[in-house]
């Protein structure tokens, strides 16, 4: 009778720590997910935003199609990108377009002054500080998340039920790598 | 940064004690003095009392000892208790503070949004805007549920977009680390010991000094008057002087931290460190602040132009080191990077950030600026468009002429039209025109009546129309307040409001 009671009580705290991990990789998983919604909806903002973009500035900038053409091009290829390595990827060139074009609209005075244009400009850099930042939580979670189903104990339970691992969302950034030329 | 924020706990319930048994000492030896001073007098007024009288008055002291105190706390709970409801209101309202909408200055929503995300708060800010032309700012908001950001129009026009995200990095970073719960409530404390210690030294000095004076002279009991009054009075003057220079200290370290969170939020130092030396060569004073609400700026509003000045009296460190430290901070972002550059500037204490909060930062990277440079505004710009936002924090109407003219539109304006005051032509109000036929609309929905409320427009039967003046740029107001630009290629017959999505038709020029 006693030995029966104690395996069941054996049990029952098995049970209970396994819900435990159980619940806590599914709470990682929805962070790690809710973590990237928020980059989605940036990154869904900027697509929006870039059509509005370029049909202010083809007006003024006749002889920078290709520039203009790069972006579209971009844009596309990141809406159409499935999976986070994928998109990272794309949405990496789409900003290289980007601060391609706006290096380039330094030499257009009359779009710099257009203020259709100076609006839309300072809502892309907003969501592209955006899109930074809320990389930097998302990115943070996910490593949390990593390591909770590589490690002993919680690693058993992540097998059993097919948790995977998530990917980062890494950009490569192009004003985060250029070091700055300095000449003398 | 959850460290840090224990910490920050830690030492403000310690801080917390310390003042309120500053409050209590004060308000026991205000009540002892009182206790024994009336004593004293009803004695000697009172001759023909009996000896039973005068012997139970020793037991008397302790008493007033309690009441002093309970009547010093019940004042200070009071005030808490105020502050706690009402304080950011009253802050707010006292800086002549006015809650803006995302057009109204939409690269500060756009920041404060950022910020928001970087330090992961659960909720938006309120912003505000302080009609005045001194650039400063503050944060307001016991809770980080229920914060708000205010800043002055002078900041607006004075930075660019890096600085102004340090600024606002710097204000959410005195939101996440509690430090305006902190500054309020310990503030409060101070000005109930400054109040309490006030009236009493006034009070001796008006009548109570005369009393005292003239029974002391006879009485064998006046001894022990005299050196209760000595005693009450040096306590009087010596508490508020350590109260004030402990809430001083304390504001100034946690400026200091301020500025450290703010580079990890923004990674990207030279942005607080560039907007901090605008505002320091800045001169103007802010009036609506007074030296209550002074610690929650980002940088001391009364100094005027003499914020390097370093004393134990000073609310923010000097701006000058504030700004070292920060160009000082080329290998990273983190905590101790500041940590690092701030003991380089310092000579003695130079402990800054918790241990226990440096060894869980890890290393961040610093970022480049994204905007190049200051925009190449003039003085004479940047002063107009100071007018301009405070106009439109107002809620005054802008209106382009077809001769490049910007007029300014009050909002009590209330003619159908305006005449340009440079070339003479008569323009039609935009959102006159809008209003009257959105009246017209409630007029045959709801009776005549309704038409006496145009402030709230609703429009049914008709689609609102814009006239064009001309064929360049030009812009009006939907009856939803949004702005509605129509391009000089524009040729439709209508628009669709981007915010409320109504339908407009566009008229040709007459």
């Amino acid at each position: 009778m006693i030995p029966a009671l104690i395996a069941l009580g054996i049990i029952l705290v098995l049970a209970f720590i396994f819900i435990g991990f159980y619940n806590s990789l599914v709470r990682l998983r929805n962070q790690v997910k809710n973590a990237w919604s928020q980059i989605d909806v940036q990154l869904k903002r900027r697509h929006d935003l870039i059509p509005n973009l370029i049909e202010t500035a083809k007006g003024y900038m006749k002889h920078e199609r290709e520039t203009l053409e790069g972006i579209t091009q971009a844009r596309s290829r990141a809406m159409s990108s499935e999976g986070i390595g994928e998109t990272a990827k794309a949405e990496g060139a789409l900003s290289g377009a980007m601060s391609k074009f706006f290096l380039v609209v330094e030499n257009y005075p009359d779009l710099k002054a257009n203020e259709n244009f100076l609006a839309l400009q300072e809502e892309l850099t907003s969501t592209e500080n955006k899109i930074a930042f809320s990389r930097q939580g998302y990115n943070d979670q996910v490593l949390f998340f990593n390591n909770k189903i590589e490690m002993f104990p919680s690693n058993v339970v992540a097998n059993m039920f097919n948790f995977t691992q998530s990917e980062f969302f890494e950009i490569e950034d192009q004003a985060e790598k250029a070091v700055p030329k300095v000449s003398f | 940064m959850w460290e840090l924020i224990r910490a920050n706990r830690r030492k403000s319930i310690i801080l917390f004690f310390v003042m309120g048994l500053c409050l209590a000492v004060l308000g026991g030896a205000i009540g002892m003095f009182v206790d024994s001073f009336y004593a004293s007098r009803t004695y000697s007024d009172f001759h023909n009392l009996t000896h039973e009288s005068a012997r139970s008055a020793p037991a008397g002291p302790s008493y007033a000892v309690y009441i002093g105190i309970a009547i010093a706390l019940g004042l200070w709970m009071f005030q808490s208790i105020i502050a706690y409801f009402f304080g950011s209101k009253i802050l707010l309202s006292a800086s002549g503070a006015t809650e803006v909408t995302h057009d109204v200055h939409p690269q500060l929503f756009n920041i404060v949004e950022e910020m928001k995300i970087a330090a992961n708060l659960p909720v938006m800010p309120k912003v505000y805007i302080i009609p005045q032309a001194a650039p400063n700012a503050f944060a307001t908001g016991i809770k980080p549920e229920n914060c708000a950001i205010a800043v002055t129009a002078g900041l607006l026009s004075k930075l660019n977009r890096d600085e102004l995200q340090g600024v606002i990095a710097h204000e959410m970073s005195h939101i996440i680390n509690r430090d305006v719960l902190f500054m309020t409530f310990s503030g409060i404390m101070l000005g109930s010991i400054v109040l309490i210690s006030q009236v009493f030294l006034r009070g001796m000095l008006y009548s109570g000094g005369g009393h005292g004076r003239r029974y002391g002279g006879g009485d064998s009991k006046g001894g022990g008057g005299w050196a209760i009054l000595i005693i009450t009075i040096v306590i009087a003057i010596l508490v508020p002087i350590l109260a004030h220079l402990l809430y001083y200290a304390i504001s100034r370290k946690r400026e200091y931290l301020a500025d450290a969170s703010a580079v990890r939020l923004t990674r990207y130092p030279e942005g607080l460190a560039s907007a901090l030396e605008v505002i320091s060569n800045s001169h103007e004073e802010l009036p609506t602040a007074n030296k209550v609400t002074a610690p929650m700026y980002i940088s001391n509003p009364l100094a005027g132009g003499k914020q390097n000045l370093s004393s134990l009296s000073s609310t923010h460190p000097p701006i000058l080191k504030r700004i070292g430290i920060l160009r000082a901070m080329s290998q990273g972002a983190d905590f101790k990077t500041y940590q690092n550059a701030y003991a380089r500037f310092t000579t003695k204490n130079k402990d800054l950030i918790p241990e226990s909060s440096l060894a869980e930062s890890v290393a961040v990277p610093l970022r480049q600026g994204t905007s190049a440079g200051r925009p190449a505004a003039s003085r004479k710009q940047s002063t107009r468009d100071m007018g301009d936002l405070m106009r439109a924090v107002n809620q005054f109407a802008f209106l382009g002429c077809a001769c490049g003219l910007k007029m300014k539109i009050p909002p009590d304006f209330k003619k159908p039209s305006v005449k340009c005051p440079r070339c003479g032509k008569i323009n039609d109000l935009p959102h006159t025109e809008l209003a009257a036929i959105a009246a017209m609309g409630a007029e045959g929905a709801f009776g005549p009546q309704t038409s006496q409320a145009p402030a709230k427009p609703t429009i049914k039967e008709k689609t609102p129309y814009y006239r064009r003046q001309g064929n360049d740029w030009e812009s009006f107001k939907c009856v939803c307040g949004n702005l509605v630009q129509l391009s000089p290629a524009f040729s439709g017959s209508q628009v669709q409001c981007s915010k409320c999505n109504r339908k407009i038709l566009i008229k040709g020029a007459k």
